[in-house]
């Protein structure tokens, strides 16, 4: 074996930044290396400095940092080794490294490119500063990559602006733009966090594959271990700026021995969770929901099986403005198609689609903020339904208290203006719940039941952390007594530790004040964990609906197949299978197998009942058994 | 985009009538007319008016003759470039604002030019040292230029001119060239006199366009997009030119709408002040003596400007923006 050194070390690295009143230290003696041609995956939460180290290393770290340490970089085509800290800010050594021999890509593929400037003309910048080729070799260069990439039509997504593209799409061209110059090593921080899981993992292959082809070392920031498992050679465990364990994929998977990595593991949801068993979050929180169990007693009679909700036939369509300036034609987007399920009292329903599928406006519908275009939707309440899409008056004002929802962002969901107390206290003051001591007395139960200080009450929402914002949003929901909680994404949006956290908060008060979900989510494992029944959800319609067991274990519909397939779990024995997942994206209802396939547009797909609840879109007068082949 | 700018034409055609029956109301609004009032000043000051010459006016415009029919007549009228006659000045519309015209279009627009070539650099200044002594200093001496009035720093520097400098600022030119066409002295002599109106005017305005600028581009920075461009080796600078200064002009672009309008209502109170033979004070006047068609006229053009600078600033915003030129009017 012959020696190779490494392509990049990183040596007793420690950053600090000034805040009010003293110094946090973001990075403390960190050291690490990356080998030339491998992947290294820097795992943390947020807060573990992972990200601070990736933008130490091509210096655009914030100038009041202060940095301490060194940064070797050994590439070949440089000459020699080089510590990249020692280079002057900003100067043309380090200018000559950055985007030529480093590229970087990001998590948002949304804002990492600048709307006012073409695809092509920021993929181009790279090239046009490092490379002294002629413009048509750049061109040329360009529409190679774009479509190494998986562009089919380079010239025409070179012209386009980037949000013209999908979340996809634009990483793709981000990627694109990164590796334009072949840089010898990749900095990708959180690269596919932002991102459906079925287009994550194209993405993840896109990444392999490109890594496999330019041997470029890769330096993984993320917090996904599945991610992690599928794509690293190495992995480093990072902890508020310490490494805490470093090793290969194998050793850290497979024998882990500092408690931190296993701790990790341990709170994230996986699908071969045994019945009942629970998420271990790496600092518990202690929820007290005594003090609400009271209200529930008259409630606990009722029977398991009766129906809370009842949609049928719901659809929406939105109308679209097509392109052109201003002008061209309308056209009308269905977002929700036809769309009948029941949710049983008692039960959580998970709800699982890719973005844009139409859950939310689903979810907007029940909650009557939006109205549908036709179907009925009836919530049983106190012996009596209610006709949720046409209630007004005081059957309206029953459905704003009975029905209540978690969103998904815990910043934009709370106002930046209201304290907490204000905030969780609102509703009971819009239905003139008791009087002024009453209410403060029932925020201060919530808060308790939340597991949270009481002094919270005076604080405003920015002085929280995501999951402590997250605990208040639901501590909100919960204040006016509601039968029937909407989740639409309540964790997507957090940190693994903090994820488990919060699924077992929402776990413990479902089984304590008997309430009903429906859990929309993207993460199938976090469905998985949270739901007793899930429905898939694909292009505005249901795909599939059945028991929880089922539909994860032996899902029938092709989309549900490719949704399963497509998540990376953090086990080192079951890799994410990349052939399948290179196909084609299909539109609409077509590409499927030819049972579910849809030539007329939509008058032929009808759900065909498996047993037991188990219902599958597919064509009319398919037998059953033909669906499972 | 050419159907947009038809369609925008199209629709100014509305918008200008509804201003004129607004602005013809508003001038009828007060008690009396003219004539009225310049009969009482006149017996004030113990003087008869010539009221056969008064009747005379007052036949020949209308003003026996009910309010509708008085609006079309001066509506009408502006189409075919006739804005109507100044009772006061005893002269048409035109004649009376003619030269002064030329002159505020000249301070509002070197006034201008001063704003942004001032604005620009100590707005980017600002905002890429952020919170630095030089930001502090340059916030602190812009917040005061926001805070004084303009009337109140013409006053004051009229009175410095006059203890250092032994001279009266007021008038864009010499006492003797008033009145007098241009001539190269002329011209000369308002050069001289341009930049005290100048820099009063514009003062505020700077200081208004470096907190913006600085706001604007504050926001910018931090935006993703222009690190991934300092992580392609991109040099700083031009970072800043590219990326986050172009992204933060908008606001730049929708104030080009309101600059119209601006030079031609030349800054009223400064002018009367300095006594600046601008459009201004002129204004102010016609609407103290109820000089109705002299004020009319005025708003009109004001509100014509108006119209036109925010079509300019629509267009060039839907130009400079892709944004704004391919996603505008998808609707939920």
């Amino acid at each position: 074996m012959t020696y190779t050194p490494d392509l990049l070390r990183i040596e007793n690295l420690s950053v600090s930044f000034p805040i009010f009143g003293g110094r946090i230290n973001a990075v403390k003696n960190f050291s690490m290396r990356i080998r030339p041609g491998k992947v290294t995956a820097l795992v943390g939460e947020s807060g573990s400095g992972k990200s601070v180290i990736g933008r130490t290393i091509v210096g655009i770290e914030s100038p009041i940092a202060s940095i301490g340490g060194r940064i070797l970089y050994n590439d070949p085509a440089l000459g020699q080794s080089v510590d990249l800290l020692s280079l002057p800010r900003d100067g043309r050594q380090i200018r000559h490294i950055r985007g030529n021999r480093i590229g970087m890509i990001f998590q948002e593929p949304m804002t990492s490119f600048s709307p006012l400037h073409t695809v092509g003309n920021q993929i181009e910048e790279a090239l046009r500063i490092h490379d002294a080729s002629s413009a048509k070799d750049q061109l040329e260069r360009i529409d190679e990559m774009l479509s190494l990439v998986g562009f089919g039509d380079p010239a025409k997504v070179r012209r386009m602006y980037p949000f013209e593209l999908s979340g996809g799409m634009r990483q793709r061209a981000m990627i694109a733009a990164a590796l334009i110059c072949r840089p010898a090593l990749l900095i990708a921080d959180e690269p596919t966090t932002a991102l459906d899981v079925t287009i994550q993992a194209q993405i993840l292959k896109l990444l392999r594959d490109l890594q496999d082809r330019f041997h470029m070392a890769m330096l993984l920031i993320t917090h996904d271990l599945g991610v992690v498992t599928n794509l690293a050679d190495e992995v480093v465990v990072a902890y508020r700026g310490e490494v805490m364990e470093s090793g290969t994929v194998d050793d850290i998977f497979r024998r882990p021995i500092h408690p931190y990595p296993k701790g990790l593991m341990a709170a994230v949801p996986h699908f071969d969770m045994h019945p009942g068993e629970r998420l271990k979050p790496l600092r518990e929180i202690e929820i007290d929901s005594s003090e609400l169990l009271g209200k529930r007693k008259g409630l606990k009679g009722l029977t398991d099986q009766n129906v809370i909700l009842s949609v049928r036939h719901v659809s929406k369509s939105f109308s679209t403005k097509k392109s052109g300036f201003f002008g061209g034609g309308q056209g009308r987007t269905l977002a929700v198609n036809d769309v009948s399920f029941d949710i049983r009292r008692g039960e959580s329903l998970g709800l699982v689609g890719e973005s844009g599928c139409g859950k939310t406006t689903l979810s907007k519908i029940l909650m009557r903020g939006l109205s549908a275009d036709g179907g009925s939707v009836a919530f049983n309440t106190e012996g009596r339904s209610i006709n949720v899409l046409e209630a007004r008056g005081r059957d309206l004002e029953m459905l704003r208290q009975k029905i209540q929802m978690v969103f998904q962002d815990p910043i934009s969901s709370l106002s930046p203006r209201m304290t907490v107390r204000n905030i969780v206290g609102e509703g009971l003051e819009i239905h003139n719940r008791g009087n002024r001591s009453d209410r403060l007395a029932s925020v201060r139960r919530l808060i308790r039941t939340m597991g949270l200080d009481e002094g919270a009450l005076t604080r405003y929402p920015h002085s929280f952390s995501g999951g402590q914002r997250q605990r208040i949003g639901i501590a909100r929901a919960l204040a006016l007594g509601p039968e029937l909680l909407i989740c639409d994404e309540p964790v997507s949006a957090l940190d693994v530790s903090v994820q488990a956290q919060i699924l077992n908060l929402l776990k413990d008060l479902k089984k304590d004040l008997g309430l009903t979900y429906l859990f929309i989510s993207h993460n199938l494992a976090v469905v998985n964990y949270m739901a007793d029944r899930v429905a898939v959800m694909y292009a505005g319609r249901i795909v599939e609906i059945g028991p929880r067991e089922v539909i994860l274990r032996d899902p029938v519909h092709p989309y549900t197949r490719k949704l399963i397939a497509a998540i990376p779990v953090p086990d080192l024995d079951h890799p994410l299978d990349f052939t399948a997942l290179g196909q084609k994206k299909t539109s609409g209802f077509h590409g499927w197998g030819k049972q579910f396939d849809d030539e007329a547009g939509g008058q032929e797909l009808a759900h065909a009942d498996l047993g037991n609840g188990h219902l599958v879109l597919a064509r009319r007068n398919v037998d059953a058994r033909e669906l499972r082949s | 985009m050419v159907r947009y700018i038809l369609w925008r034409i199209v629709v100014m055609i509305p918008t200008l009538v509804l201003i004129s029956m607004f602005v013809f109301t508003i001038i009828e609004l007060p008690p009396g007319d003219y004539f009225e009032s310049y009969v009482a000043e006149m017996r004030a000051i113990g003087e008869k008016a010539d009221m056969q010459e008064i009747e005379e006016l007052r036949a020949r415009y209308g003003f026996d003759k009910p309010a509708p029919i008085r609006y079309l007549r001066w509506a009408t009228g502006m189409l075919v470039g006739d804005f109507g006659y100044s009772f006061e000045y005893r002269m048409p519309v035109n004649d009376v604002v003619g030269d002064r015209l030329w002159l505020t279009i000249l301070v509002s627009t070197v006034t201008i030019a001063l704003t942004w070539l001032i604005a620009f650099p100590i707005g980017i200044y600002s905002a890429t040292h952020q919170y630095s002594w030089g930001d502090y200093g340059l916030t602190l001496v812009g917040l005061i230029g926001l805070a004084i009035p303009n009337f109140v720093l013409a006053l004051v520097f009229m009175y410095f001119a006059n203890i250092w400098f032994g001279t009266s600022i007021g008038n864009l030119m010499d006492p003797q060239y008033l009145g007098q066409s241009m001539s190269w002295d002329k011209f000369k002599s308002i050069l001289e006199h341009l930049w005290i109106p100048v820099i009063i005017i514009g003062t505020a305005g700077t200081a208004g366009m470096v907190r913006r600028l600085r706001a604007n581009l504050l926001d910018e920075l931090q935006k993703q997009y222009v690190m991934t461009a300092r992580a392609r080796g991109l040099h700083p600078f031009r970072v800043l030119v590219k990326y986050p200064l172009r992204m933060s002009l908008n606001f730049f672009i929708s104030d080009i709408g309101s600059i119209l309008p601006t030079i031609i209502s030349g800054a009223e109170i400064t002018a009367v002040v300095l006594s600046l033979e601008t459009t201004g004070p002129l204004l102010i006047r016609a609407l103290q003596s109820q000089d109705m068609y002299l004020a009319g006229s005025f708003l009109m053009f004001l509100a014509f400007l108006t119209v036109i600078g925010v079509l300019i600033s629509d267009i060039a915003l839907a130009l400079f923006d892709p944004r704004i030129r391919l996603k505008g009017g998808s609707m939920k």
